[in-house]
C-alpha cells in the first residue's frame, strides 16, 4: 500500500511538471492548429539556459527560470514571426509542410546546442537534490515538491492570463475562430506571435522546473515532445485545464506502469494511453467535461 | 517529342545499369545502394502521403517490420535471404492491416499523430520483446557479401515500387484517391468508400516499405530497434524526401532520395560535427522556399529561367 501510494504520488507530482510543459504545446496547437514538433527542443534550450546559470554564475534553477523563460519568449516569438508565419501564405498541396517546418527548427536547436556543450549528459546538483521528505512510510524528493507547486502556480497565473487580460481574451478568440478575432479587430499575426513565445516561455519554465530531476543532454527533447503530445491529446486541443489534468493522468500512468510492469514499458503506457483516447475521445477530456 | 523522351529514358535506364561496371569503388556504390533503399520508402510513402493525402508520421514501423521480420528468419532459423526480402514485405502488410484498422479513423493532423503513435509502439515493443534481442540488436552473418548484387536488386525493387505505383496512381483507384485528399467529404458524399480507398493505398505502401527494410537489413547485416522504428532518422526523413522531390509525382522521391543522401553524405564529410545542424537549416530552407519540391516546382523553376531569357532578349511580357 505504502509503494502504491508513493508511486501515485511521485507521479502527480511529476504529472504537474510535465503538464506545465504541455500547456505551452496546447496553446500553440490551439491558436494555430499546427503540430510543434520543434516544443521539446525548445524546452531542451530552457533547461540549457537555466543549467549556464546555475554553473557559471551559481543562479539556483528555480530563480534561473526567469532567465530561461524570457529568452526562450523571444525565441519562440523570432521563430513564429519570420518561419512559421511566412508559411501560412505559401500554397502547398499538403498542409503538413509546417510540421516538418517545426522538425527542420527542431534539428537547429539541437544541433546548436550539440555545438555548444556536446552529446554529454549534465545534471544539476544542488544543496536539496538529495532532500526527501516523509510522509508516512512513503518518501518523496523535495524538488518534486517544489516543482509541482511552482508548475501550478504558473498553470494559475496562465489561466487568470487568459481569462482576464485583453492579450489574453485575443489569443482565446483566435483560437476559436480566426476569421471571426480578425474581424473583430483582433490582430492575428502579433497574437499568433505572442502565443507562441508564450508557449515557449512555459516549455522553458517546466524544463528548468525539471532539470533538478533529470539528466540533460540534446537529445531530451524528444522525450519531451512526446509527452506533450499525449497530454495535449488528452486534455484536448487547446484547453489549459485539460492539459493539467492529462498531465496528472499521464504522469501516475507512467509511474503506475514504471512499479507494476517494468521499467521498459513505461513509455509505452502512455502512447497506448494517447491511442485510445485518440479513438475513442477524439476531443479529450474537455469534450467529456461538456457533456456532462 | 514524346519518342525523344522515351529514348532519354531508356538511355538514363542503360547508364544506370551499366553503372556499376564503370565504377567499382564502393563507396560510390554504397552510396547509390542507399538512394536506391530511400527511393523506395519514399515512393512508398508517396502514394499514401502524396497521392491519397494521408500524411504518416509512422512509416518507421513498415520499415522496421520488414528489417525485423527478414533479420529474425536468418538470425533464429537460417532462411536465406531472398525468402527474407519476400516475407518481411509480407509481415508489414500483415502489421498494416490492424494500424489501418486503428488509424484511418481519425483524420488530418490526428492520422499523423496516431501514425507516429504507432511508430513508437513499435519501437517500445521491439526493444521490450523476449526474442528480438532487445536494445543491442541482431547481427547476422551476411549470405551475400558483394555491393553489385545489392545494387540490382535494389534497381530492380526501385523499378518495382515505382511501376506499381504509377499503376495504381493512373488506376481508378488513383484518382479516388486524389479526390480524398482535394475534399474527403466531397468524395464521402460522391460514393467513394474513402476508408477502403486508404487502406489500398496503404498496402501497397506497407509492402514496398517493408521491402525496402528487408533490403536494409541484409545489406547492413546489423538492426536495432532504435535504428529501424527510429522516428527522425526513418519515419520523419521518408517526408523530407519526399517534400524536397515533389509530393505527388512519379520521380519526386527518387530525386530527393538522391539529393538527401549525397547532401548528407557532403555534409558529414566536409562539415564534421556541424552537418546535422547545417542539413537542419536547408529542411527550414526548403520548405519556405520550395513548398511542392523539385519536381513539384519545375514549372515554376523553368518558367522564372525562361523568363530571364525572355528579358535578356528584350521580349517584353504581356
Amino acid at each position: 500500500m505504502e509503494l502504491f501510494g508513493q508511486t501515485v504520488i511521485c507521479g502527480i507530482l511529476l504529472g504537474g511538471m510535465y503538464a506545465l510543459i504541455a500547456i505551452g504545446m496546447t496553446l500553440i496547437m490551439g491558436v494555430m492548429k499546427i503540430i510543434n514538433l520543434a516544443h521539446g527542443a525548445l524546452v531542451m534550450v530552457g533547461m540549457y539556459v537555466t543549467y549556464v546559470c546555475f554553473t557559471n554564475y551559481g543562479i539556483d534553477p528555480y530563480i534561473g527560470m526567469f532567465i530561461a523563460m524570457p529568452v526562450l519568449f523571444l525565441i519562440g516569438c523570432l521563430i513564429q514571426k519570420y518561419m512559421i508565419n511566412r508559411l501560412v501564405e505559401v500554397e502547398s498541396i499538403l498542409p503538413e509542410n509546417q510540421v516538418l517546418l517545426t522538425v527542420g527548427i527542431m534539428l537547429v536547436l539541437t544541433e546548436v546546442m550539440r555545438l555548444m556543450f556536446k552529446s554529454d549528459y549534465r545534471s544539476v546538483t544542488t544543496g536539496y537534490s538529495t532532500d526527501t521528505v516523509y510522509l508516512g512510510g512513503m518518501s518523496i524528493s523535495v524538488a518534486m515538491v517544489i516543482g509541482f507547486f511552482i508548475a501550478m502556480g504558473f498553470t494559475l497565473l496562465l489561466h487568470l492570463f487568459l481569462t482576464k487580460t485583453d492579450i489574453g481574451k485575443s489569443i482565446r478568440a483566435t483560437a476559436q475562430d480566426r476569421d471571426a478575432a480578425v474581424y473583430m479587430g483582433v490582430n492575428s499575426s502579433r497574437i499568433t506571435m505572442l502565443t507562441f513565445g508564450i508557449g515557449a516561455a512555459l516549455a522553458a519554465a517546466g524544463g528548468s522546473l525539471l532539470l533538478p530531476l533529470f539528466y540533460l543532454w540534446p537529445d531530451i527533447g524528444h522525450l519531451f515532445t512526446a509527452k506533450s503530445f499525449i497530454i495535449t491529446i488528452l486534455g484536448g486541443m487547446g484547453s489549459t485545464m485539460g492539459a493539467a489534468i492529462g498531465g496528472l493522468i499521464l504522469g501516475i500512468a507512467e509511474s503506475l506502469g514504471a512499479t507494476y510492469i517494468s521499467m521498459g514499458y513505461k513509455d509505452l503506457v502512455g502512447l497506448v494511453i494517447f491511442l485510445l483516447v485518440l479513438l475513442f475521445l477524439p476531443g479529450g477530456f474537455r469534450s467529456l467535461a461538456r457533456r456532462l | 517529342m514524346k519518342n525523344v523522351n522515351l529514348l532519354l529514358k531508356l538511355l538514363l535506364l542503360v547508364i544506370v545499369v551499366i553503372l556499376p561496371l564503370v565504377i567499382k569503388a564502393p563507396y560510390q556504390l554504397h552510396i547509390i545502394i542507399l538512394i536506391f533503399i530511400w527511393a523506395i520508402i519514399g515512393t512508398s510513402w508517396n502514394l499514401l502521403g502524396g497521392y491519397a493525402g494521408q500524411v504518416s508520421f509512422g512509416h518507421a514501423a513498415f520499415f522496421g517490420v520488414g528489417a525485423y521480420a527478414a533479420g529474425l528468419l536468418q538470425f533464429h532459423m537460417g532462411v536465406s535471404p531472398w525468402w527474407g526480402m519476400l516475407l518481411g514485405p509480407i509481415a508489414a502488410v500483415v502489421v498494416s492491416l490492424p494500424i489501418g484498422v486503428i488509424a484511418f479513423r481519425l483524420r488530418g493532423p490526428y492520422f499523423a499523430l496516431a501514425m507516429l503513435a504507432l511508430g513508437e509502439i513499435f519501437r517500445l515493443l521491439f526493444i521490450n520483446l523476449p526474442f528480438t534481442n532487445g536494445a543491442k540488436g541482431i547481427l547476422i552473418m551476411p549470405a551475400i557479401t558483394t555491393k553489385m548484387f545489392y545494387y540490382y536488386v535494389g534497381l530492380a525493387s526501385l523499378l518495382l515500387t515505382v511501376g506499381v505505383t504509377y499503376y495504381i496512381v493512373h488506376s481508378k483507384i488513383g484518382y479516388y484517391l486524389v479526390s480524398i485528399r482535394e475534399d474527403q467529404d466531397a468524395a464521402t458524399s460522391l460514393g467513394i468508400p474513402t476508408t477502403l480507398y486508404k487502406n489500398y493505398a496503404l498496402l501497397p505502401s506497407a509492402f514496398f516499405t517493408g521491402l525496402a527494410g528487408a533490403l536494409y537489413m541484409n545489406y547492413v547485416a546489423f538492426i536495432d530497434p532504435n535504428i529501424v522504428f527510429n522516428l527522425t532518422n526513418v519515419s520523419v526523413m521518408v517526408i523530407m524526401v519526399v517534400m524536397l522531390g515533389g509530393v505527388a509525382t512519379t520521380w519526386g522521391p527518387t530525386v530527393g532520395a538522391a539529393i538527401y543522401i549525397v547532401l548528407g553524405e557532403v555534409f558529414r564529410t566536409t562539415l564534421g560535427s556541424a552537418n546535422v545542424l547545417v542539413f537542419g537549416v536547408l529542411v527550414c530552407l526548403i520548405i519556405l522556399f520550395l513548398p511542392n519540391g523539385i519536381v513539384g516546382e519545375i514549372d515554376m523553376l523553368r518558367g522564372v529561367l525562361a523568363r530571364k531569357k525572355e528579358g535578356a532578349a528584350g521580349g517584353v511580357k504581356v
